[in-house]
């Protein structure tokens, strides 16, 4: 583990412009986990990653489709959601691993549910409910020095006025 | 011209005889509820797996009762996609086999074409142009259609579908697979407005919908319930009839809306959603009141089906050119880019 950070995100706000921020750090090549429970707030993170890149189109639920695509003037974002996924066996299936080039950014809702298959994350984001109110905490675990610029440039997004 | 349709881009092996002459003649549909029910959702493999043992008998029964043999067919259409790929090769694959083997015309059809025109299935059948409000577990579209491949999609969800937010809410209030029947159900003894949740996007002055936020505050009201013990039968149906409130006001306001913008009098409400009596009820109250007429396909006919490829294929093939034997299927497609038939 190379560097950690968790912090309240009050409101759905937050959530977007913590997703923001991250996009600051992200580069081809990179895999995102997004963990959290139903109504968590990962679609939101998630946009806000996509709004950091440029992306002012919906950010569609992956949920029935597994996938939505977003060809980037920089990269290539495929988003993934697993949730529907019983066995991780089906990785292998609908040919996943296809995507993750060094041209491509990954961000992976539900990664538990492909355990196993998926490529270490270089940044694994989980969304909880905060203790005792309303909002979430948001808790990083970067693995590589690429994950890592992705929680310093959300530490310098929150530690600004 | 009659036509054999093929349905398996999800869950469900649909197949029927439809006649551009005598309507629909036969169909058949082959759910995989229990199949899924202990995943809480859709498991692709098993899908595939599914449709290859299901589709050969389901297709000969139809046959059969239908009064058509195989010869007797002028086309046949399948599902090209969207959905899953597994799955759509399938039909695929055993729609062009057949037409080779027949020596018959094979059509591939976009899954959402059959939902816009799966109304047409009805009798009377609503005339062109009418606004179509698309609600299931995939989508949540509102689209201008003025005739067969002339679809204007005019509203869209930013992020959920109707449908999934139905069935992932279902899940948070611990009801059994598939979730959105299971919470209409609920919702028959809750009562709508005993707490609070919001209409996301009601007066965004467009047509363009979000359902996850109010998956959250589902999430939120059952969370604090569960924190202070009150979360008993009543309060989750009282959950379930709000929730549900909220997403019919929405779909109401917005398909009002995508009248008033069009200029059409005539709606037509498609896919699994418009199985909901709630919206049903509301919207024909709604569009009486404003001299708009709403026409809903069969109950059986608003899921994943087998008649409305068939129907589609039918309209297709009228106007359609020789193919050369190859196929495929697209997984993902965009309905804007088909042509007019």
């Amino acid at each position: 583990m190379i560097a950690t950070f968790r912090t309240h995100l009050p409101d759905a706000a937050a959530t977007e412009a913590a997703g923001r921020a991250l996009a600051r750090g992200l580069a081809g090549g990179m895999l995102v986990t997004l963990s959290g429970e139903l109504g968590a707030g990962k679609t939101t993170l998630a946009r806000g990653v996509l709004r950091g890149l440029g992306w002012e189109g919906p950010v569609k639920s992956p949920s029935y489709t597994l996938l939505e695509h977003y060809p980037l003037s920089s990269l290539y974002l495929y988003h993934f959601d697993f949730y529907r996924f019983a066995d991780p066996q089906e990785w292998e299936t609908v040919g996943a691993a296809e995507a993750f080039t060094p041209r491509s950014v990954g961000l992976v809702e539900w990664p538990e549910r492909v355990a196993g298959f998926l490529p270490p994350a270089d940044l694994e984001v989980h969304l909880l409910p905060a203790t005792g109110g309303d909002g979430r905490t948001l808790e990083l675990a970067a693995t590589t020095t690429a994950g890592e610029r992705c929680v310093s440039e959300i530490r310098k997004a929150l530690a600004a006025p | 011209m009659r036509v054999l349709g093929i349905e398996t881009s999800c869950d469900e092996t649909g197949v029927a005889v439809y006649d551009s002459a005598a309507g629909l003649l036969a169909h058949r549909l082959h759910s995989q509820i229990d199949l899924h029910a202990r995943y809480g959702g859709v498991v692709p493999e098993l899908a595939s797996r599914d449709h290859v043992r299901r589709l050969v008998p389901l297709i000969e029964e139809v046959a059969g009762e239908s009064g058509t043999p195989l010869t007797r067919l002028d086309g046949i259409a399948y599902t090209e996609g969207p959905g899953l790929a597994g799955a759509l090769l399938v039909g695929a694959s055993v729609a062009n086999a057949l037409g080779m083997a027949l020596g018959k015309p094979v059509v591939g059809i976009h899954h959402l074409e059959g939902h816009l025109l799966s109304p047409l299935l009805a009798d009377p059948r609503p005339d062109f142009p009418f606004v179509a409000l698309l609600v299931s577990g995939g989508h949540s579209q509102i689209h201008e259609v003025e005739g067969v491949g002339r679809y204007r999609l005019i509203g869209d969800t930013l992020d959920d579908a109707a449908g999934e937010a139905f069935d992932k809410t279902a899940t948070l209030l611990g009801l059994p697979y598939p979730g959105g029947p299971a919470l209409a159900a609920l919702a028959v003894s809750g009562r709508a407005g005993v707490v609070t949740l919001p209409r996301p996007m009601i007066d965004s002055g467009d047509l363009m919908m979000s359902f996850s936020g109010l998956k959250t505050a589902v999430r939120t009201l059952v969370r604090k319930r569960q924190a202070a013990g009150t979360l008993d039968a009543r309060a989750k149906a009282d959950i379930a009839a709000e929730f549900q409130c909220a997403v019919v006001d929405v779909l109401i306001a917005k398909a009002v809306a995508a009248l008033d913008e069009t200029g059409a009098s005539r709606l037509v409400v498609a896919g699994g959603v418009g199985a909901n009596r709630d919206l049903r009820e509301r919207l024909h109250a709604e569009a009486s009141r404003r001299g708009a007429r709403v026409h809903f396909p069969d109950l059986a006919f608003c899921t994943d089906n087998g008649a409305m490829i068939a129907l589609a294929g039918a309209m297709r093939l009228e106007h359609a050119k020789e193919g050369d034997g190859a196929f495929t299927v697209r997984p993902r497609w965009d309905l804007a880019s088909l042509g007019a038939a």
